[in-house]
């Protein structure tokens, strides 16, 4: 299942004969076992890496630091599932260290992340303190280097 | 004037070109051109080989090392051996070398005298040929089908052997074809040589880069065999440290003694900050290594049944990192297919009759690629496959 679930990780349209192949399982077998993965909940979904920056959509990103203060009766998980509702929100982490809570969230400009912050988050009775950085450029997105191929030094050649 | 003609070792100068030289000129014009070509890893070295190194650096270890190598690596190797493949060595039995290539080089200029007979498998990588004629050894090639499996059997042994018959090498996991010989296979090679006085070379260089079922069994460790074997074996591709140039050889203290004498004289040691970082690799690696050889192993899967799908058969090869295709279906020579591929779909791969010629009919194409380049080429080929099946196809 590891395997499985690793070789997918990296690529989620490799054809079903090829990934048995790879998994030494007939089709059927592979087939059962992404359905199993999927019901025990190992896979959440399937998604593209895509470059927005290459394409003349306006996104911005941010990351946001929540200093939260939990209560008797709802913790961090009532908060940050609260949180996870807005569709603004990406990712939603609970953090060691200097903040509580660490969100990524999106807008079409900068504009739209500040209202978020100001007229959405600010003003939840849990929030102490919010901190946003603005992401500027992506370097590397989910191990994939960005306008950087790896270029191949090897011979192309060698015995 | 100087005439280089006349001047040259006429010896050196008969050695068999590497044949594949038309088709490096030839790639190296086309930047769009897709190499299954290699014949290393495409993982960088663990970080944490090479972190030693870089501290070995730091600390000024620059300076030569013994001869035979650094001893703390020496015992490592020997604790490695035991630990992987049940080989029992002492430390002053093992010789380190710059890359499994020197190690070969001196195994056979320690054995073969001119007019001594050396059995060579080929497929083969191609070394152990020239640095015979070198030597004035006759070189004798056991050709291997694919029918067997690229196999050599013990009767081929048994018929080439004569009086003048010196060294056996015994290159498996093979490159070029991925061929392994089970213990069964082995034993009855081993049982052919008892009798005689045939010295071994077992270049298991990719002894680690093994996917079959049954346990990995490395020749000395069959009855009798350590004391007429040198084992050789390296870190280039086990842990993709090609770079490196380091390898080693094992075997009975008269032939080492003998091969580091050869190697103290033309190359002193191998690289000091290299052995610094072999043993890091060999203490601390393990995880390392599996990880590769579990990744190769997706790919070689993947590989063998996307070739045998597009009608190129592909026996399933048990090591190393190539497969060897049989490309007959396509009523081209091993380099008709190999240049014509690169000129129409710019991807390169090896002409098997550069293994020599039992290698004719089959292409090496290497699997040390990401599955995305591996699927991109696979997709050229294809294409390639379609344009020389249409009936207007020019020869």
């Amino acid at each position: 299942m590891k395997k499985l679930l690793s070789i997918l990780e990296n690529n989620a349209r490799i054809p079903l004969e090829d990934l048995a192949a790879m998994m030494d399982m007939t089709t059927e077998e592979t087939a059962k076992m992404i359905d199993e993965a999927v019901e025990q909940g190992l896979i959440l979904g399937y998604q593209t890496v895509i470059d927005w920056e290459k394409t003349d959509e306006s996104r911005v990103q941010a990351y946001i630091e929540l200093h939260v203060s939990p209560k008797k009766s709802h913790g961090f998980d009532e908060i940050a599932r609260m949180i996870a509702r807005y569709e603004e929100v990406d990712s939603v982490y609970l953090m060691s260290g200097a903040y509580d809570l660490l969100l990524k969230v999106h807008g079409k400009s900068f504009r739209d992340i500040a209202f978020f912050v100001a007229k959405r988050l600010s003003t939840l009775d849990d929030v102490l303190q919010t901190s946003t950085s603005f992401l500027l450029k992506t370097y590397k997105y989910r191990g994939r280097l960005i306008d950087a191929s790896e270029s191949d030094e090897r011979e192309k050649y060698f015995l | 004037m100087m005439n280089y003609d006349a001047l040259l070792s006429p010896a050196a100068k008969e050695m068999r070109p590497s044949g594949i030289r038309k088709f490096f000129d030839l790639a190296s014009e086309m930047p769009d051109c897709i190499s299954l070509g290699v014949g290393e890893p495409d993982f960088a070295t663990p970080w944490i080989i090479r972190d030693t190194a870089i501290s070995a650096l730091e600390q000024g270890k620059t300076k030569y090392t013994s001869n035979a190598g650094l001893a703390p690596l020496r015992e490592e190797i020997t604790r490695y051996l035991s630990r992987r493949f049940g080989l029992s060595y002492k430390a002053d039995e093992i010789l380190v070398t710059v890359g499994g290539s020197e190690a070969i080089d001196l195994a056979i200029r320690s054995l073969v005298s001119p007019g001594d007979e050396v059995l060579i498998p080929e497929p083969c990588f191609v070394c152990y040929e020239p640095i015979t004629t070198l030597t004035g050894g006759i070189p004798v090639p056991l050709p291997t089908t694919a029918e067997n499996g690229f196999r050599l059997s013990a009767k081929q042994v048994k018929d080439a052997i004569t009086e003048k018959t010196k060294l056996l090498i015994l290159p498996y996991p093979n490159n070029p074809t991925g061929a392994v010989l089970p213990e069964s296979e082995l034993e009855e090679i081993a049982a052919v040589l008892r009798d005689t006085n045939v010295f071994v070379l077992s270049d298991e260089i990719y002894a680690e880069l093994y996917y079959g079922k049954d346990p990995y069994i490395s020749f000395a460790r069959l009855p009798g065999m350590k004391e007429r074997t040198v084992y050789v074996n390296g870190f280039s591709k086990t842990y993709a440290m090609t770079g490196w140039r380091l390898g080693y050889a094992a075997g009975p203290l008269p032939v080492i003694q003998l091969m580091k004498k050869i190697h103290q004289s033309c190359i002193m040691c191998a690289p000091t900050m290299s052995q610094y970082a072999a043993i890091t690799a060999l203490r601390s690696a393990d995880e390392e290594i599996e990880r590769m050889r579990s990744e190769y192993d997706t790919r070689r899967r993947y590989m063998v049944k996307k070739l045998n799908e597009i009608g190129l058969t592909t026996f399933d090869p048990e090591g190393a990192f190539y497969v060897f295709p049989d490309i007959r279906s396509t009523g081209l020579t091993s380099e008709e297919f190999c240049e014509k591929l690169l000129r129409s779909k710019q991807v390169a791969v090896i002409p098997g009759n550069a293994f020599g010629s039992s290698g004719e009919g089959y292409v090496r194409i290497s699997y040390a690629y990401s599955y995305a380049h591996l699927e991109k080429a696979v997709n050229r080929i294809v294409a390639f496959l379609k344009e020389i099946s249409s009936p207007s196809y020019e020869r």
